[in-house]
């Protein structure tokens, strides 16, 4: 089972300039999260100093009761052989080749023999649909596919925490359908705890058990997919139908002058947004072990949960009692 | 600006001492180490070699000529060896190292952290200073002391060559000298200062390639950096030890 992530009152600043303040949320054993948030709002950051890249000022992530932002260097190395990190553009090591860059986990940190690890890479390399292309260099591939490599590279040492940090960005939609049913059919298969940093809007619909937002410096909100796909708070909605009105502006944030004056105009009702079935596995693979855990953990809570999340997330479960969130006919819903 | 360099300062202190502690850690790089030092070895041993003679040559015909005028041709031999081997030598290793093998490292390694190669191999719970700073600085180590007794060796017999063939001094007087003034203590001292300049090229170049400022335009940048702050460093240790040298070891002809 995957590992709860507890992140608490993390604040991170480059020089003067303050990233975000005060994060804290809790990334559910086992559970696949997404972060949203416009581009520029340190996305990338938050994952990075989940992991311990990246020193936060203040705060801290307990993953096991290890904290990665204050414990010795050598618990925070430790704790790492947990996480799986699929970087924006693979990160892998330009000379090697993909199968190498692929085993380079296994052989330093397994006493496994070759023929051993050759069987565990090409096993990974096929879920990731790289076969043929292991002896190539990361120079010689295109950017999907380093990507896509980048992912495998994650798998092998069987995280308990995966990472991504916009997996689609740079792949056409097709693939990027594809990587979503990938990282469902990873869940079921690990069970790890999983947590996808994008703004794409498809992912954010179709994958997630939870979601938040990053904006204007802070967690505008994290919890059950439902109460930010339910929310009318007016960045979040703004975010989820791609809308130019409201508080999102070109560089982050709209004036105040600017937020008046389109405040004036009256704006054609935005239709109802409509929740989106969440993806299953690939049929033959075993259920999500999350799902259950998740909808125990879901209805023990729905007392907190404002009114809107509350009925979509009741009329799920009551519908069926197996789905995962509302089996609505998917036509029309543009996912 | 004072604390801007003085926080450089300690993070170069800190690198060198991480690199100390990871030296001890298992699992040793060893292919890693061999790899480098083969590296560094094949880009320094010519041009150090064809260096050493002309600067054996150099040091032999300016000591020569006020050995001349002084009246004290015949300790020529040992005067220009002791040149040879104290100073020149570990300084010509360490500007070579530093030159050729140390760029090549920062610049090496400043493009792995660009690319977040570095960060994807912390991610993996792989430390990217033992396991590819330490075998490099080992490797700059290694090679800074062998290259220096070939250097000497070189130095030594280009100033024999010059002193005997075109000063016309007597290879007798020249041999009689060296052993009159050199001790064993001179060849410590300078295997010390190559071994210590060998460490200090491999630390700062690996210290400026692990910190490059934005983009390929900062690695070319950090690996001009690393060699002018090396040749600093260089320049002031050697004064360090030379001056301590004298100090504590009692000259052998006084």
């Amino acid at each position: 089972m995957g590992i709860e992530v507890v992140v608490e009152g993390l604040t991170k600043s480059f020089g003067k300039q303050r990233i975000w303040q005060d994060v804290s949320l809790t990334l559910p054993a086992g559970e696949v999260s997404v972060m949203l948030g416009p581009s520029g709002t340190g996305k990338t950051v938050f994952l990075k100093s989940l992991i311990g890249l990246l020193k936060p000022d203040e705060g801290s992530v307990l993953i096991n009761g290890v904290d990665m932002v204050n414990s010795p260097e050598r618990d925070i190395y430790e704790t790492r052989k947990l996480f799986g990190l699929m970087f924006q553009d693979g990160a892998l090591f330009g000379s090697m080749s993909l199968f190498d860059n692929i085993a380079f986990p296994l052989r330093e940190h397994t006493r496994k023999k070759e023929s051993e690890i050759r069987r565990i890479v090409m096993e990974r390399i096929e879920i990731v649909g790289l076969l043929g292309a292991e002896g190539k260099l990361p120079g010689e591939i295109s950017g999907g596919m380093r990507k896509r490599a980048g992912l495998a590279r994650a798998l092998v040492l069987d995280p308990q925490i995966i990472l991504c940090d916009e997996p689609d960005s740079g792949l056409d939609p097709v693939r990027t359908a594809y990587l979503s049913q990938l990282l469902i059919d990873l869940n079921a298969q690990l069970d790890a705890t999983m947590l996808i940093v994008t703004h794409n809007l498809d992912i954010a619909a179709t994958v997630p058990d939870n979601m938040g937002m990053l904006f204007r410096r802070e967690l505008v909100t994290f919890g059950p997919r439902e109460v930010l796909l339910t929310s009318e708070e007016p960045v979040v909605s703004q975010f989820l139908d791609g809308r130019r009105e409201g508080p999102i502006g070109m560089s982050e944030e709209k004036d105040a002058a600017t937020l008046a004056a389109e405040a004036g105009i009256a704006r054609a009702a935005a239709p109802p947004r409509s929740i989106v079935p969440q993806l299953e596995p690939s049929p033959g693979l075993p259920p999500r072990r999350a799902v259950a855990r998740r909808r125990e953990r879901v209805l023990r809570m729905i007392d907190q949960l404002p009114s809107a999340a509350r009925t979509a997330i009741l009329r799920t479960y009551a519908q069926d009692a197996e789905a995962p969130t509302l089996p609505m006919p998917a036509a029309g819903s543009g996912a | 600006m004072i604390t801007g360099a003085l926080r450089q300062t300690g993070r170069l202190f800190t690198l060198a001492a991480e690199v100390a502690r990871a030296i001890f850690r298992r699992p040793f790089q060893f292919r890693e180490f061999v790899e480098q030092f083969w590296f560094v070895a094949g880009v320094t041993i010519l041009p150090a070699a064809l260096v050493s003679i002309p600067f054996g040559a150099v040091i032999a015909l300016q000591v020569g000529s006020l050995t001349q005028q002084l009246g004290a041709q015949s300790f020529t031999g040992g005067a220009s060896v002791l040149a040879v081997v104290q100073q020149a030598s570990p300084l010509i290793v360490a500007l070579l190292i530093a030159g050729a093998g140390g760029s090549a490292i920062c610049a090496d390694l400043g493009s792995r952290k660009i690319r977040e190669e570095l960060d994807a191999m912390e991610v993996m719970g792989i430390s990217p200073v033992q396991r590819l700073v330490v075998p490099r600085v080992l490797a700059t180590m290694a090679v800074a002391v062998l290259l220096n007794g070939l250097v000497s060796v070189v130095g030594t017999l280009g100033g024999y060559f010059f002193n005997v063939i075109l000063q016309d001094g007597t290879p007798g007087a020249y041999l009689s000298s060296f052993s009159a003034l050199a001790q064993p203590a001179d060849l410590y001292i300078s295997e010390l200062k190559a071994l210590v300049f060998g460490f200090i090229a491999g630390i700062v170049a690996a210290y400026r390639g692990l910190n490059p400022r934005g983009g390929p335009k900062g690695v070319g940048d950090a690996v001009n950096q690393s060699v002018v702050i090396t040749f600093l460093l260089l320049f002031f240790v050697n004064m360090v030890m030379t001056a301590l040298y004298l100090r504590i070891v009692p000259p052998k002809g006084g």
